[in-house]
C-alpha cells in the first residue's frame, strides 16, 4: 500500500487544464486542429498501424484512430525513451477515437498496441515547422507533471471501462469472460497504483489480499472475486462484491482525474511501482489464485516508465548518464518479462526459483537508478 | 546431574581433576539488581541465574541471541517435569560459565560422548541468560495443564498483513538465550536441545547478531537494520515503578504460578532491506518519526527529547506524521501501554531471490498482552507506513514464570 510518498501532498479539487483530449469520434466530428492540415488518420489492425501521413506541423495535431482489428488496441505518441506525449486507451474493435496532442518540433514514434501488450507496432513521426523550443527547467518540470497527469487520466478512464466490463461479466455469471477480463482491468489499476493508492482507504477495499484484512472487516475487491473465480470456478455470491468494486473504482477514477502531482511525486511513484513488483509480483503473492501476476508486473513497470520518461527532458539536462542507465534497464526488464508472453497475455506465473531470481535481478537493476531520479529532480 | 557441580570452562585444562569445581556460588555475590547495573560495563562476567524474576528480561540487553521454540514430544507429565529439572540444572551451570554434566566436555570416559558439547571451552560466561516461557499449546490435555492456562496467554489474533509461517511460529516451550558472545548463546541452546531429545524437539530457532534496544539507561541505544536507533523509549530496569505496572505479573492478575513472571511475544519481522535502501532519507525519517543521525524526534535536537506530537511544519502538517511509527507505537496513543523490548537484528543469509533474509527478531515482555502488545500491534498493522517495508513471518506468545530459587526448577509452581 502506497500511502507514504504522496502523504499530505496531493491536493484535490483543481481540474487539470488538459492539453490532450480524447473522445469518441462518432459523437462530433473532431474540429480541425489549426491551419487546415486536418487530422492524421490511423488505421489500426491486429498487425498494422498505418498513418495517413508521418509528417505533421508543430503545434496541435489530431490523430483519428480507427480499430479495424479483432483486438482492443491502444495508440501512443512517444518521444525519445517512450516518453508518452499522448495516448488513447481501450479502443475496441470497430471503434474510432481521436487523440488531440500538442507536439513540439522533433522526432517521435506513433505506436499501436493491439491486444494492449508489448512494444506495439511502431513507426516514425516527424514534427516540423516551429523553432525547436528552448525551455527553462521549471517549464520542463511543469511539462513533466502535465504529461504524466494526462497519462493518469487516460489510464483512469480505461480502468473504469474495463472494470465495468469485468463486473458485468461477473454479474452475468460468465466465469470464462470474467477470468479473461480480470488481469486486463487490473492492468490500468497497476499502471497508476501509487496515485490510486494515495486515496486512503479505497486501496484496501479494492486491492487487499486475504491476509491484508483485519478480523471483523469484510474482504472485498478484485482478489475476493479472483478467489471465487479460480478456486471455486464460480461467480456465485460475488455480485455484491462486483458492485462494490465498481463503485470504489469509480471513486478512485474521479479522484485520479483531478489529482495534482509534483515532479517529486512522479519520481517517487516510479520507484514505488518497482517496489511493488519486487515485493508482491515476483513472489507471486499478488494474484495467488489466478497466477496472472505477470500482467501486473508488466503494468507496474509500464507505469513506472511513464512517470520516469515524463521527467526525461529535465533529467537529460541534469544527469544524462542516469537517463542512459534508465533506458538500458527498462529495456532489460521488458525483455525479461517478454519471455513469458503467450498469445496476447502472459503465461501463468508458475515459474522456477531460478526464473524468479532472474526477474528479481533485472528489477533490482532497474530500481536502483529509478530510486536516484528523485534526488536529481530535487537538486536546485 | 545436580546444581553446584560442573566444570569451569576457564582453567579447565589446569584443573585436571575437575571435581574441584565450586559451582555457581562464587559468582553469585551480588543481588540481582545491583548485579545487573554493574554488569552493563562488564561483558564477560556471569549474570545470576536465580532470583525473584527470571534473568534475561530486565538484564541489560546482551549483544547476541539464540532463541529456540520446542514442541514437547513426550506425552508423560513426569517426563516433562524431569526435563525441566535437568534443564534448570544445566542452565544454572552454563550461565555461570561452566560445562554441563559431571565430567563436562573433555574429562569424561573416552568411550562416551562428552556430556558438554565443548564449543564454549575457554569462553567466559559472557553474561549468558536463559529465560523460559510456556506457549498456549502446552496447556492442552496432554499434561493436565488446561486449567492452569493464564487468561492473558491468549492466542494472538491475525494482524493485518500477517504472513506467518507455521514452521516459524508457536511452540510449547521457548528458551531465550542471550549473551555477549554468540558462541556462548549457541552452546546453551545446543546443549538444552540435546538434553531434550526424545522429550522435546526444536520447532524452530533464531539467531540474532545485534541487539536492537536497551533495557538500561547505562546502555547506548543501538540501531536496527533500517539504520535507525531503536528502543529509545523502551522500558528500562531503572524504571522500577513502571516495571511493576507494565512488566511483571502482579498477585491480582493471577494465576499464582505466573506472579512475578511476564509474557513474551516474539515476532520474526522480515525487512525488505533492498527496497528500504532505495528510499529517500526524508521518507525514511518520516516513516520512523525520528532523525536518522541523532535519533531525535522530528523537530527536536536530542534523542531523548520528548516527542512533540502537536508540532506542525510550515505547511500545517504534523512534524511527526500521523502514520509514523513512533506516533502509532507511543504510549500516549495506546492507553499508556508500554513494552519491554529486547529484540535482535538477524540476517539468515539470503533468500532465493538473492536478497538478504534479514530483519528484526522482535521480543517484547509485558504484564498482559491483551492490553499491551495486541492493541499496539493492531494499530501498527492498520496504519504504520513502515508496513510497506516489513512483513511479519513468525510469531509466538509465551508465559514466562517468575524466577527460580535454588533447589527448584523452571516453572515448578505450574506443576504443583
Amino acid at each position: 500500500m502506497f500511502t507514504s510518498t504522496t502523504r499530505g501532498v496531493i491536493a484535490l479539487g483543481a481540474v487539470l487544464g488538459l492539453a490532450t483530449l480524447t473522445g469518441c469520434a462518432d459523437d462530433t466530428p473532431a474540429a480541425s486542429a489549426d491551419d487546415g492540415t486536418g487530422p492524421v488518420s490511423v488505421k489500426a489492425t491486429d498487425s498494422a498501424c498505418d498513418l495517413s501521413r508521418r509528417d505533421v506541423k508543430s503545434g496541435t495535431s489530431t490523430f483519428s484512430v480507427s480499430n479495424g482489428g479483432s483486438k482492443v488496441t491502444e495508440f501512443y505518441v512517444y518521444a525519445e525513451g517512450d516518453r508518452v506525449m499522448g495516448e488513447v486507451e481501450n479502443i475496441g474493435p470497430g471503434l474510432k477515437r481521436d487523440l488531440i496532442v500538442e507536439l513540439p518540433t522533433g522526432k517521435y514514434q506513433a505506436v499501436c498496441k493491439p491486444g494492449m501488450v508489448g512494444d506495439g507496432i511502431r513507426g516514425d513521426l516527424t514534427v516540423a515547422g516551429g523553432a525547436a523550443a528552448q525551455v527553462d527547467e521549471d517549464t520542463l518540470l511543469k511539462q513533466a507533471t502535465d504529461s504524466y497527469q494526462r497519462y493518469v487520466n487516460s489510464q483512469a478512464v480505461a480502468l473504469e471501462q474495463k472494470t465495468t466490463e469485468f463486473v458485468t461479466a461477473v454479474k452475468a455469471g460468465d466465469v470464462a469472460k470474467a477470468k479473461a477480463l480480470f488481469p486486463v482491468s487490473r492492468t490500468y489499476w497497476e499502471r497508476i497504483e501509487p496515485v490510486a493508492e494515495s486515496f486512503g482507504d479505497l486501496d484496501p477495499k479494492i486491492d487487499a489480499r486475504v491476509n491484508d484484512v483485519e478480523p471483523g472487516t469484510e474482504w472485498t475487491g478484485y482478489h475476493r472475486i479472483e478467489q471465487a473465480l479460480w478456486v471455486s470456478n464460480t461467480t456465485k455470491g460475488m455480485e455484491k462484491y462486483a458492485d462494490q468494486l465498481l463503485t470504489d473504482v469509480k471513486t478512485v477514477v474521479a479522484k485520479a482525474k483531478v489529482v495534482k502531482l509534483n515532479p517529486l511525486q512522479l519520481a517517487n511513484g516510479a520507484k514505488e511501482l518497482l517496489d511493488e513488483v519486487a515485493t508482491g509480483k515476483i513472489t507471486g503473492e499478488e494474484d495467488r489464485y489466478s497466477h496472472t501476476d505477470l500482467y501486473d508486473f508488466q503494468a507496474n513497470v509500464e507505469g513506472s516508465q511513464a512517470a520516469v520518461q515524463a521527467l526525461r527532458p529535465a533529467l537529460q539536462a541534469r544527469d544524462a548518464a542516469l537517463v542512459t542507465s534508465l533506458d538500458t534497464n527498462f529495456k532489460a526488464v521488458f525483455a525479461a518479462v517478454d519471455k513469458y508472453r503467450e498469445g496476447d497475455g502472459f503465461k501463468p506465473y508458475q515459474v522456477s526459483e531460478a526464473e524468479k531470481k532472474e526477474l528479481s535481478r533485472v528489477v533490482d537493476g532497474l530500481a536502483e537508478p529509478v530510486s536516484k531520479v528523485a534526488g536529481v529532480i530535487a537538486k536546485k | 546431574m545436580t546444581e553446584g557441580k560442573g566444570i569451569s570452562r576457564r582453567g579447565l585444562f589446569g584443573a585436571a581433576g575437575a571435581a574441584v569445581a565450586t559451582g555457581v556460588a562464587g559468582y553469585a555475590a551480588h543481588s540481582v539488581l545491583t548485579g545487573e547495573e554493574s554488569q552493563a560495563a562488564d561483558n564477560t562476567g556471569p549474570v545470576e541465574f536465580h532470583g525473584p524474576h527470571q534473568a534475561g528480561i530486565v538484564t541489560p540487553v546482551q549483544d547476541r541471541l539464540h532463541f529456540a521454540a520446542f514442541d514437547v514430544t513426550t506425552t508423560k507429565r513426569d517426563d516433562l517435569i524431569a526435563l525441566l529439572t535437568e534443564w534448570t540444572a544445566a542452565a544454572a551451570l552454563m550461565t555461570a560459565g561452566r560445562d554441563i554434566g559431571q565430567y563436562g566436555a573433555v574429562n569424561g570416559p573416552d568411550e562416551a560422548p562428552p556430556e558438554d558439547t565443548g564449543e564454549a571451552i575457554g569462553l567466559p560466561p559472557a553474561r549468558l541468560t536463559l529465560t523460559i516461557g510456556f506457549g498456549p499449546s502446552l496447556f492442552d490435555q496432554r499434561f493436565g495443564l488446561a486449567a492452569k492456562r493464564p487468561k492473558a496467554l491468549v492466542d494472538l489474533p491475525h494482524f493485518i498483513g500477517d504472513d506467518l509461517d507455521p514452521n516459524r511460529s508457536g511452540g510449547d516451550i521457548a528458551v531465550q538465550a542471550c549473551s555477549d558472545d554468540p558462541q556462548v548463546a549457541v552452546h546453551a541452546i545446543r546443549n538444552l536441545a540435546r538434553i531434550g531429545f526424545g522429550r522435546v524437539a526444536v520447532r524452530y530457532s533464531q539467531l540474532g547478531f545485534g541487539r536492537t534496544s536497551s533495557t538500561s539507561k547505562a546502555q547506548a541505544t543501538p540501531r536496527n537494520l533500517f539504520g535507525f536507533k531503536d528502543g529509545t523509549n523502551n522500558l528500562k530496569l531503572e524504571d522500577t515503578d513502571k516495571l511493576e505496572q507494565q512488566l511483571w505479573v502482579q498477585p491480582e492478575d493471577g494465576p499464582d504460578w505466573m506472579v512475578g513472571g511476564s509474557y513474551l511475544v516474539s515476532r520474526r519481522i522480515r525487512m525488505n532491506i533492498e527496497i528500504w535502501d532505495r528510499t529517500s532519507l526524508g521518507e525514511q525519517e518520516t516513516i520512523i518519526g525520528r532523525g536518522k543521525g541523532t535519533g531525535a524526534p522530528l523537530g527536536k535536537a536530542d534523542e531523548f527529547d520528548a516527542i512533540d506530537f502537536a508540532a506542525k511544519t510550515s505547511d500545517g502538517e504534523p512534524k511527526v506524521p500521523m502514520d509514523s511509527h513512533v506516533r502509532l507505537a507511543h504510549p500516549q496513543f495506546n492507553k499508556g501501554a508500554e513494552l519491554l523490548r529486547r529484540g535482535y537484528n538477524f540476517v539468515d543469509g539470503s533468500d532465493g531471490l538473492g536478497r538478504l533474509d534479514a530483519g528484526l527478531f522482535f521480543l517484547a515482555y509485558q504484564r498482559d498482552p491483551r492490553k499491551q502488545f495486541i492493541p499496539i500491534q493492531n494499530q501498527l498493522a492498520r496504519s504504520d507506513t513502515m508496513n510497506e517495508y516489513i512483513h511479519h513471518v513468525g510469531s509466538g506468545i509465551f508465559a514466562c514464570p517468575a524466577g527460580v530459587t535454588p533447589g527448584t526448577y523452571w516453572g515448578e509452581k505450574l506443576f504443583t
